[in-house]
């Protein structure tokens, strides 16, 4: 039924072209032998080697690898508790405010959010570093988890969770043997995402982050702005294929999911 | 009330008071201060230490002062309109782009779509940082696209793209276009394709029941794709800064460097809480949206 | 009273098992359920019927503990339960969707409240084998309930809520999920496993022929009130408003003015029309009544039967062919419309009537119900 005409055919070439070509030529670029970026001069993978060479490179990256886990798993307990209060919590004192804290830094611009966290750290005597990137970066993307975890927590059936209240669990029994195994792959998406978000952060960050503590990003964004370079292209291609097949892979097992349970569901039918 | 709720309550909601209501009053406060040559940069600080008093004393000396310094001085507003500006035409200029995709993604064959979709996720979830960074060697005065252009004979001269307005528009139309093609995507794939064949039944032409059909029902999607690129891209700051030029004015990157570079707090402060005022339109609009979406899903 | 008759409604000796004692249950302005008082014995197939929002769901709620009456006392087994939370009460539920754990298998599923209880482990896996053989699914218990088919999935949690021998089964709408023919069989089924366990069960359904079907008792709801509480065949035969008549099968509803004559009532309708001669089960006052009469309680003839007081003269407006029956819609000459309904005996070509025939039908003078209005 559904056929590809020329005109749609010729938006989507276009369209993926234009998302796809200026990261095709930092890649090929990243293996071009000679320093001037724009000059193709041979084959070479020496920007990867000189790249790992970078003791300033690979210490941002050591820092903000730190950082992202650990903020992402803050962000994690505290998006999934959070929807876990706007889903099902019921009536509380302060629900608006709670609810409007929870969706408002998905649109607040990075700027304020950066200034604000900032003068916050100052005005509290906090020094600046790993600590503070942290939980700026635990505030802002726990409410992405929060997100997803609170859509997949609306789709699914709340008589399950009384159906174990009233096979005998108490509620935090029933969160942890039946909603959490329930809601786990939401919970895990949202994670990745916001480990995401906190490897790529650079405004936040470079408010934040003191002079003990540099994120990959922030160096990155130095290194940008006196122009393009071999050792950033070689940065880029790494992170892109690691973006690449991490996207890949997921899309892969959910797809096989998808068939295998497909699959038994009609092989249930036929059983019956 | 049972302890186990009060905690499950009371720990999000404490920290998202303290980590994000607390430091936005903060800087609403320091918006009303005076520039200071100390360390913090301004004054008055709240001394609680002198009670009532100090308080009261703290509060006497707050005023409208930076706002009126916003007001007067024209760097501020222009950067206000145009940011406005460059939000609203690269949003368009995004949904014009993105929509055709969108419509080609939703009308593909049915074994391309997930396929399709990665590669419309694949860029999203690719730092942002690095796709601005590989149109810098894109848009340069020796980049690709001059170089194409001058091969193909459409110019002479190279043209100057780098760090002027229209870099910062292929920026961020490059950058957010995903955020455009998804809703849109969402709301295409899930309309009835009898609905077109009924309006062609009743004596519609292809395109007539495209502008009738089509379109007013994949509105919702189309105003919420206009809204998650308009919205970050009002308070941009790594594209107007990486690809703009000298004058290219944005409200992002005038907070930035008035609070880095000027080391003026106060007016920081200020420009803030101008920018979050202007962002509230959009923002309730976007939500007035989700939740017609929401409704009607059910 | 003989003993192998099971009625301990008519028994003043019995203990109830569950007593609604004037139970409300308010949802700020909607008064879901209204001062509702009802016993439910131990042993019995209670049903509750009625249509959407009349209250149903919230009595089996409340019984369940995910509500609390506004006012009003429950009891069970002579305890007043309102303080016990859902997870320490011996009443569980069969949930309408079923509410089985997707990321349990069967066999899990069926352990789970087994294992919430301190039941030791041996037990626990010959409770829930006994389980599995009780519906019928021994093949299926390590599979996850996605990959079984409906049917199967309502055996699991009629087995999941069963295993742990509460005192009390609540079954909401339970077969709703099926298609007919299956329901028709799980019903007999449903009624068997109840039999065999002797456990009390209380089903809240719309459908009022899965009610008729399995319960020994039937409640008509309406508006968070109990319409009639009765056997199926009381509620049918002898239903006590025309709400009750009305929801259950279909009747044809005659309005009059009523005058006693001994035991039976006679009733002016329509001018130009004999009196209708009514039983009232009740004695009646004089005055506004409504006659209730069921189709099939009305013979459709040719000629007029000369043993029968009630007959009145109509014409053949629609025939449903039903299959097993036919239902005539016959216009009367005051423009009414009265429905008979009759057996197709006989093969469908030799159909005795047609449209456009004139008929008569007739009943005798116990067939309908007098209800006072």
């Amino acid at each position: 039924m559904r056929r590809l005409t020329w005109f749609n055919a010729t938006s989507l070439t276009l369209g993926f072209a234009f998302l796809y070509i200026p990261m095709l030529v930092v890649i090929i670029y990243s293996f071009n032998e000679s320093r001037l970026v724009t000059v193709w001069g041979g084959f070479s993978t020496k920007w990867y080697g000189e790249l790992l060479q970078n003791e300033a490179f690979l210490d941002a990256a050591w820092v903000t690898f730190k950082v992202g886990f650990a903020s992402s798993i803050f962000a994690t307990i505290l998006g999934t508790m959070g929807a876990y209060v706007l889903v099902r919590g019921g009536r509380f004192y302060g629900r608006t405010l709670f609810s409007g804290m929870m969706y408002a830094p998905l649109v607040m611009p990075e700027v304020i959010t950066g200034l604000s966290l900032l003068l916050l750290f100052i005005s509290i005597g906090l020094d600046r570093g790993m600590f503070t990137i942290i939980l700026a970066h635990a505030t802002f993307s726990m409410c992405y988890v929060s997100v997803v975890v609170s859509s997949r927590l609306v789709s699914f059936d709340r008589s399950v969770e009384e159906a174990a209240l009233d096979l005998g669990c108490t509620p935090f029994e029933a969160f942890r043997l039946v909603t959490l195994p329930i809601i786990a792959p939401a919970v895990i998406s949202g994670w990745l995402l916001a480990l995401t978000l906190s490897l790529d952060d650079l405004v936040i960050a470079s408010f934040v982050a003191g002079p003990s503590a540099t994120t990959l990003p922030i160096k990155v964004f130095s290194s940008i702005r006196l122009g393009v370079s071999p050792e950033i292209n070689a940065l880029s291609t790494i992170m892109i294929a690691i973006v690449t097949i991490g996207t890949i892979t997921a899309s892969i097992t959910t797809k096989r999911a998808v068939l295998r349970r497909k699959h038994e569901q009609q092989m249930a039918e036929q059983t019956t | 009330m049972n302890l186990r709720r009060f905690t499950l309550i009371s720990v999000p909601y404490f920290w998202l008071l303290c980590l994000f209501l607390v430091p936005f009053l903060i800087v609403l406060k320091i918006s009303l201060s005076d520039v200071a040559l100390s360390i913090p940069p301004y004054t008055p600080t709240l001394e609680l230490s002198e009670g009532w008093a100090g308080v009261r004393d703290f509060l006497s000396q707050l005023d409208f002062e930076n706002f009126r310094f916003l007001a007067t001085d024209d760097l501020y507003w222009k950067s206000y309109l145009s940011s406005v500006q460059i939000a609203l035409i690269s949003t368009t200029i995004c949904l014009l782009i993105g929509f055709p995709i969108a419509y080609g993604m939703a009308n593909a064959p049915q074994e391309w779509q997930p396929t399709l979709m990665l590669l419309v996720i694949l860029p999203f979830w690719t730092s942002f940082l690095i796709r601005v960074y590989s149109l810098i060697g894109i848009l340069s005065q020796e980049g690709m696209l001059n170089q194409f252009l001058m091969w193909i004979g459409i110019i002479n001269e190279p043209l100057t793209i780098l760090n002027t307005n229209i870099a910062v528009y292929i920026g961020i139309v490059y950058t957010y276009l995903p955020f455009m093609i998804l809703p849109i995507y969402a709301t295409l794939i899930k309309l009835d394709g009898s609905l077109l064949e009924a309006a062609e039944d009743l004596g519609c032409s292809r395109t007539e029941a495209f502008w009738r059909i089509t379109i007013p029902l994949s509105k919702a999607g189309i105003i919420a794709g206009c809204f998650l690129v308009f919205i970050p891209a009002l308070g941009e700051f790594v594209i107007p800064s990486l690809l703009g030029g000298s004058d290219t004015l944005m409200i992002g990157k005038v907070l930035y460097e008035e609070f880095f570079a000027n080391r003026d707090w106060p007016v920081a402060g200020a420009v803030a809480v101008i920018l979050l005022l202007i962002l509230i339109i959009p923002i309730v609009l976007y939500q007035r949206n989700e939740q017609k979406m929401m409704e009607a899903d059910k | 009273m003989p003993q192998n008759v099971f009625e301990p409604w008519n028994d003043p000796a019995a203990k109830p098992l569950i007593r609604f004692q004037n139970v409300t249950k308010r949802f700020g302005d909607f008064t879901a359920v209204d001062d509702l008082s009802i016993d439910i014995y131990e042993r019995e197939f209670f049903a509750l019927l009625g249509p959407s929002g009349c209250g149903k769901t919230t009595m089996m709620r409340m019984l369940a503990g995910f509500e609390t009456p506004t006012s009003g006392t429950i009891w069970l087994d002579g305890q007043d339960i309102s303080p016990i939370p859902p997870n320490k009460r011996s009443v569980n539920m069969m949930f309408q969707s079923y509410a089985l754990f997707p990321h349990l298998t069967v066999y899990d599923n069926i352990a789970f409240g087994l294992k919430r209880s301190n039941m030791p482990k041996d037990q626990i896996d010959a409770r829930v084998k006994e389980m599995l053989r009780l519906v019928q699914i021994e093949r299926f218990g390590s599979r996850k309930p996605e990959q079984i088919s409906g049917g199967q999935r309502q055996r699991v949690a009629l087995a999941r809520a069963l295993a742990k021998a509460p005192k009390l089964l609540l079954l909401d709408e339970p077969l709703s999920a099926l298609d007919k023919k299956l329901r028709q069989d799980t019903q007999f089924e449903l009624m068997d496993i109840q039999e065999k366990t002797g456990t009390t069960f209380v089903v809240v359904t719309h459908d009022q022929e899965e009610a008729m079907t399995v319960a020994s008792r039937v409640a008509v709801m309406d508006q968070g009130k109990l319409k009639q509480v009765d056997t199926p065949g009381q509620i049918y035969e002898a239903p006590n408003s025309i709400y009750v008549a009305d929801f259950i099968g279909e009747v044809n509803i005659i309005e009059g003015n009523a005058t006693a004559q001994g035991n039976t009532v006679s009733i002016v309708w329509a001018e130009g029309q004999p009196d209708i001669i009514g039983t009232p089960s009740k004695p009646i006052s004089n005055g506004k009544v409504s006659f209730a009469i069921r189709p099939e309680k009305i013979a459709i003839t040719a000629d007029k039967p000369a043993d029968r007081h009630n007959a009145v003269q109509g014409r053949v407006l629609d025939i449903a062919y039903l299959g097993n029956v036919s239902t005539y819609h016959v216009e009367l000459p005051g423009g009414m419309i009265i429905k008979a309904q009759a057996a197709n005996s006989r093969r469908r070509d030799s159909r005795p009537f047609t449209w456009d025939d004139e008929v008569w039908l007739s009943w005798t003078d116990t067939a309908g119900i007098v209800l006072d209005r």
